[in-house]
């Protein structure tokens, strides 16, 4: 811990002698990192990227700091050879919060500035298409400011008022039945109201044109919809793709049909509350999110929360059946998008029945397990459990991977659909912001739990998945090879569990959290899961957001659909692997 | 012939027992009926998960005719509302129920769907689909087991078989309006309600 803490310094220091007025050291208690001259934004990032190794953006994010009266731009950046996080901020005036755009230099910020744009009401100045993505245009506010109230506002903070003030049940629904908060905005006429046109949403492509070939044949191109509600696109997610024929000329992701506003409600939550919502940010994978944010609130907690020896064990155990879940269920699906109807999903679904069944009786429910507390989990395996995991990870997983292997992994239609389609360069990916599988099967041989390990990831003998090709067929591939590795993590560490406590501290619901931000960060099965924490000292977090890493993999989509056909769409779409509930959040 | 289509007041010859039934007109329809119902595929949110997984192999909906899920509207007649549904979407579920054909019913899956569940102080969520539409059967849970959900969708039977021919209404006169597809404005617009709402909205001088 302290010798990372003397690397980060040591970073810091090299960064301030090299750009002396450009960047000054955070010196608010609790926070770390460096903050940036607006003006010299990019100059600095661009220095950054050249001289120092920084190429990943990981996140972006803003803070409204509403006492102090100004906005926060939060980056965190890392090199994708490995090592610590650097944190960058970058503080603008609240009435005026603009921000130079990075785009041009990680075009994976793109969604990221878009997102703090419509939550929170940063202006990106350069970004070549700056509009709301998470809520609808024409919303009015931006939600994640700290003065701005929702329809049905019951509090600033959880725990709420009594609700049944002497035995009668007070709802503000009936209280305000015309939702006063809702602010129309200047001159808002009902009769005149155009809603979101079409027209708005297709801004970002580029006009459609209709050419004369030498025959004298008009040929125009065409616009098609996929989704909201397609099967194909694993809930509820939108693509609007521009053809030329067959080809994708040009496309749109829309996304935010299950925008349930996480941030906002994790905003007004106290910090264990907000354990059960993770749960549902990524609904194959709610054990891996328990863990992003206990990593995160321990972090701030300090090191008198660090779980005991078991807990980390059963912690880590808990995470790899979750990959290996999720990867047997995107590989399930991704057959699904390609056409095999559902018969490689029912396979996949038989494996997710009983590590379910474990999650089931570890934590009391199959899919939102809450499992996780600060210091340490919940409650023991119960008994005989460790026995049955071993026996899943001896003998039925391997067998189950060598299973589905054998029938899927060299199939012709398979082949012939998947490979050399959708191709992400390594420079793009890193570029691009893609994290997990989808970075790995670039040929970039990044892994947090080796780059940055956290936990006990380094006691555990694994290798890092990475394919080189960066097509579909390889993301498809990379999932049996971390599949494989997840069942050697796991047989290492069902091996040498050791017995002992499981919460470091008395279970508790209030905790005395210090002032400072945290950021923690795993490795999800889908990729890089961060967790940023503001705490201002009471028991609410002041800024709760979450680096979902199915958002930013969705960036460099258009990058890996154009040119390719229509029908390949949906194979480059399954074979990132989203799960909605994280990318609208 | 299943015993449950006979009505057991006639007496059917023992010679004939097993290949004749007399039975109502009502009772043969909504056998027919119960057995057949077409789910549409369509998943919102974490429920969707599990109403796939209410699909495979260990749960089976294939065991009461239901395995086969239509993602068009036109080919369905239940809509399993499986997840939390945001103003965004509310729009396009209502249009997907308008283009549903009749008889047509809904059951809404989970907490989200019946009443907000966890995200129901959320700015960009319905608290409760049947705000909108009429719901026939409520699953509770978060997200409910596939257990539940099956018990869900017998309760779907059992309300099929209470039906009556004559008494249905898509074989009534009345012609179906649907349902007022919400507007997206500067928050969700429920067009039912807009009256009432832009006259408070005059009633403050916020409108031009």
């Amino acid at each position: 811990m302290n010798d990372q803490t003397t690397a980060i310094n040591k970073i810091n220091q090299a960064i301030i002698k090299r750009f002396p007025d450009w960047v000054q050291i955070d010196e608010r208690e609790g926070y770390e990192g460096l903050v940036v001259e607006t003006a010299q934004l990019i100059p600095f990032m661009e220095a950054l990227q050249d001289e120092f190794g920084y190429d990943s953006l990981t996140s972006v994010t803003g803070v409204d700091y509403l006492p102090e009266d100004k906005m926060e731009v939060v980056y965190h950046i890392y090199k994708s050879t490995g090592g610590s996080i650097l944190v960058l901020k970058v503080q603008v005036p609240r009435s005026n919060p603009v921000v130079p755009s990075l785009v041009s230099l990680f075009p994976g910020a793109a969604f990221q500035e878009r997102e703090a744009w419509d939550l929170l009401g940063i202006r990106f100045e350069g970004h070549p298409n700056l509009k709301r993505i998470l809520m609808w245009e024409g919303f009015a506010g931006h939600p994640l400011r700290k003065d701005w109230r929702e329809a049905f506002y019951e509090g600033e903070f959880k725990p709420y008022e009594d609700r049944w003030p002497e035995g009668k049940v007070s709802k503000v629904e009936t209280s305000n039945p015309y939702q006063e908060n809702i602010r129309y905005p200047e001159g808002f006429n009902p009769e005149t109201w155009i809603p979101d046109t079409e027209e708005l949403l297709l801004q970002g492509t580029a006009s459609i044109k209709t050419e004369t070939d030498d025959m004298g044949l008009e040929t125009e191109q065409l616009v098609v919809n996929l989704g909201p509600q397609h099967p194909s696109t694993h809930g509820v997610f939108r693509m609007v793709a521009k053809l030329e024929g067959e080809t994708v000329v040009d496309l749109e992701p829309v996304m935010g049909y299950l925008h349930r506003n996480h941030e906002k409600i994790g905003e007004r939550n106290t910090y264990s509350m907000n354990m059960p919502y993770t749960d549902r940010l990524d609904y194959f994978c709610s054990m891996s999110n328990n863990f992003g944010y206990a990593l995160a609130v321990e972090k701030l907690l300090g090191e008198k929360y660090q779980p005991p020896e078991r807990a980390q064990y059963i912690r880590v155990i808990m995470a790899e059946l979750t990959r290996i879940l999720n990867h047997f269920m995107a590989i399930g699906f991704f057959l699904n998008d390609l056409g095999a109807y559902f018969t490689p999903a029912l396979y996949a679904i038989k494996e997710r029945e009983l590590i379910l069944d474990i999650f089931e009786a570890v934590a009391g429910s199959r899919m939102m397990c809450n499992y996780f507390r600060f210091g340490g989990v919940v409650r023991d395996l119960p008994d005989g459990m460790e026995e049955h995991i071993r026996k899943m990870v001896y003998e039925r997983l391997p067998r189950q991977v060598d299973e589905m292997d054998r029938y899927l992994v060299e199939n012709e239609i398979v082949v012939g659909r998947s490979q050399g389609v959708g191709v992400l360069t390594p420079e793009q990916a890193i570029a691009y912001s893609a994290v997990g599988p989808v970075l790995r099967a670039s040929g970039v041989p990044y892994d947090i739990r080796r780059a940055d390990p956290y936990s006990i990831y380094d006691r555990f003998e694994f290798d890092v998945a990475v394919r080189y090709h960066g097509d579909v067929y390889d993301r498809f591939l990379i999932r049996y090879d971390e599949i494989r590795q997840s069942i050697r993590i796991l047989q290492q560490a069902i091996d040498t569990l050791p017995e002992g406590e499981i919460l470091a501290n008395k279970p508790a619901y209030k905790f005395r959290m210090p002032k400072g931000e945290s950021y923690g960060r795993v490795e999800g099965p889908k990729g890089e899961l961060g967790f940023y924490i503001v705490s201002d000292g009471t028991d609410n977090p002041w800024r709760y957001h979450v680096r979902a890493p199915s958002f930013i993999n969705l960036t460099g989509l258009r990058e890996m659909s154009l040119g390719e056909k229509v029908a390949d769409l949906v194979a480059i779409l399954g074979s990132i692997d989203i799960v909605l509930g994280e990318v609208d959040r | 012939m299943p015993d449950e289509l006979n009505k057991s007041e006639y007496n059917i010859p023992p010679e004939m027992e097993g290949t004749v039934a007399i039975t109502t007109l009502d009772r043969i329809y909504n056998w027919g009926r119960r057995y057949s119902v077409w789910p549409m595929f369509f998943g919102l949110a974490c429920c969707a998960i599990e109403m796939i997984a209410t699909a495979g192999a260990r749960f089976d909906m294939a065991r009461f005719g239901m395995e086969i899920m239509r993602p068009s509207p036109r080919q369905c007649d239940l809509m399993i509302v499986s997840g939390t549904v945001t103003k965004k979407m509310v729009p396009q579920v209502v249009r997907l129920y308008n283009q549903m054909p009749e008889p047509k019913y809904v059951l809404s899956m989970g907490a989200c769907a019946s009443g907000g569940g966890p995200f129901k102080r959320g700015y960009n969520v319905i608290a409760g689909i049947d705000k909108y539409l009429p719901v026939d059967v409520y699953v509770p849970g978060c997200p409910p087991t596939p257990q539940a959900l099956l018990f869900g969708l017998m309760k779907i039977q059992e309300k099929i078989d209470k039906e009556s021919i004559s008494e249905v209404r898509w074989y009534s006169d009345e012609p179906d309006e649907g349902i007022p597809v919400p507007i997206l404005g500067p928050d969700l617009i429920d067009l039912r309600d807009f009256p009432a709402l832009m006259k408070k909205e005059q009633e403050k001088g916020n409108l031009a």
